[in-house]
Formats: C-alpha cells, structure tokens, sequence
C-alpha cells in the first residue's frame, strides 16, 4: 500500500497539469482491472503485514505483559540472603498450592539466557499463552508434588518464551521461584512427539497407570520452530529446592535481586 | 483507488504527502492493534499445548 501511493505521488508530482489534460482517458474495463489490482496489492500487503505482527508484534506486548505480571507477583514475595548455608540440604520441597488462573513461580532458565525470567500461570488457554508466557496444564501436579508439573509456551511469537528449549545440556538447571521458595530441577532428556500425544502428560511421562515416586517438570512447545506440526517436550527432575527465606541458588542470586527489584 | 484518495486530499502536495503517510500509519496501527488479534484466534499456527489428556 506504502509503495503504491508513493508511486501515485511520484507521478502526480511528475504530472504537469496539461499533462494531465492531454492523458488519453482509461476506458472503463482498464480503471476496473487497475482497481481490482491496486486491491490484490493491498491484500498482498496485508498478508505481510500479518506475518509481520505475528512473528515481532506479538513479543512487543508479550513481553510488556509478562514483565508487568512478574513485577506485580514478586510484591507478595520475600527471599532471604543467599550467603550462609550455600549447600545445605533443606529436605523435601514442600508442594506449592495452584490458585485458579493465578501467576504463582518465576521461572529463571540460564541456558535460555543469564537475565532469563518468566512468570507461569495457571491455565493453558490463549489467554495465558499470548499474553502472560508460561501456562500451567492444570490436570497436571504442582511443584514439589510426586508426578508431573506441565508447563507449555510459545517456541515463537508471543515473547517466544521457550525458543531456546531444544538447547538443553546435561547439567542444565530450571529453576522456579514460588511463594514457598526456590525449586531447582536438572533437565534429563528431550524428546519430539506429535501433537496429540498426551501421555506426556502423565504423572509418569508416557508410562499410564505408574506411581509417580519423583517429581518431574515438563516443559512443552513447538518444534520444529516456526511451525506447529510436531511438539517438543523437555524433561527435567526436582534436584533439591531452598526456601524462601534461605535465599536463591548461586546461580540465580543476581538475577533474583534483580527481578524482585521491578 | 489510491490515486482518487491522493487526488480527494486537500491542500498543497506537501500536505497531501503528509496526510498520504499519516493514513498509512493509521491503518497499519489499527491493523497491528485491533484487526490482527482478533484475527489470531481463528490462526492455527502457534498453537504450543498437547492435545488430549489420557488421564
């Protein structure tokens, strides 16, 4: 559209009036198919346009939104200083209760980036997906629970929360920072399925009827990027976990005061 | 049809060059802000969940 009334600029400009005068008129079927073009241009344009506010729009108002939710969520929290008791086992994590539709943990990644920190939500609807980044599947268990805590975002658009997920090492940490405190899992493995494999879901991943014994965190999202035709879901186990007032892992320490700031 | 909406502009070309990009602006943003999210939820393309729960 630009282009085209730029061009009719240009020749307007180029135009003298007698010029204009002297332009043999266009018959009728000529200034139909020139409007019927000048509408299958704009409707190309349009198209881009929509590309365009899919893949970068999206992430200007994602991200604006999820920085909002985790500037609203850290004001009911309170984390202690790290230094004292580094390594010290604090037991069991305790579970996080779920409210309904509720931002309740931080996630902080370092692979996917050292200033890596995203809220999750529960619920997996567009609502939470499109705006707020992380949505909790909520048939799923909760942290610290025995079994499966889901999680799922965008690979791309939205913020693109989760485009680094396919880059996982052995030795990779995900931590969550709820209310109760800090839940630290290592990534174990990551695998591709098609979409409708739900059993991923499971209290054990892929295993029906099991017990769970350890609580596994499972990350979901699109693969290969850019498209939807397959998903990719990202293993990790609960490693350990610190409470609150016991101050975050090493790891995070910076980046924690960093968020509980905004 | 974008020739007749230059032509229809009033003032001097420089206004109507401005006015020209203005327009434009204006219907990019309401593109951007109201037509294309309410477009999304009809777009298959970013769906990230996995479908039915065998629970």
């Amino acid at each position: 559209m630009g282009i085209a009334l730029i061009h009719v600029a240009v020749r307007e400009v180029r135009m003298t009036r007698s010029a204009l005068r002297n332009r043999p008129k266009a018959t009728a079927g000529q200034r139909i198919l020139g409007g019927i073009g000048e509408i299958l241009i704009t409707l190309g344009i349009v198209l881009l346009l929509f590309v365009g506010w899919e893949l970068w729009w999206t992430n200007i108002d994602a991200n604006r939104a999820q920085s909002e939710v985790t500037s609203e969520f850290v004001q009911d929290l309170s984390v202690g200083d790290t230094e004292a008791e580094e390594e010290k086992d604090f037991g069991p994590a305790p579970i996080t209760k779920i409210p309904d539709g509720e931002t309740f943990g931080i996630f902080y990644i370092p692979r996917f980036g050292k200033d890596y920190a995203h809220p999750v939500t529960n619920g997996i609807g567009m609502d939470v997906l499109n705006s707020v980044g992380i949505g909790h599947y909520p048939e799923t268990q909760s942290p610290g629970e025995k079994g499966n805590f889901a999680v799922a975002a965008h690979r791309q658009t939205h913020g693109q929360v989760f485009w680094d997920i396919d880059k996982f090492q052995n030795g990779d940490k995900i931590y969550l920072q709820t209310k109760k405190g800090f839940y630290t899992y290592e990534w174990r493995n990551t695998e591709i399925v098609y979409p409708s494999q739900g059993e991923v879901l499971l209290p054990v991943p892929n295993e029906p009827g099991m017990k769970p014994k350890s609580s596994t965190l499972t990350m979901t999202s699109c693969h290969p990027p850019f498209t939807t035709r397959m998903r990719i879901i990202a293993y990790s186990e609960l490693e350990s976990w610190r409470p609150a007032d016991a101050g975050p892992p090493a790891e995070i320490a910076d980046l924690v005061k960093k968020t509980m700031k905004k | 049809m974008y020739a007749w909406i230059f032509r229809t502009l009033p003032g001097p070309l420089f206004f109507r060059i401005l006015l020209a990009v203005a327009l434009i602006v204006g219907a990019v943003l309401l593109l951007m802000n109201y037509v294309f999210p309410w477009l999304s939820q009809y777009s298959p393309w970013t769906e990230s969940t996995i479908g039915l729960m065998l629970l």
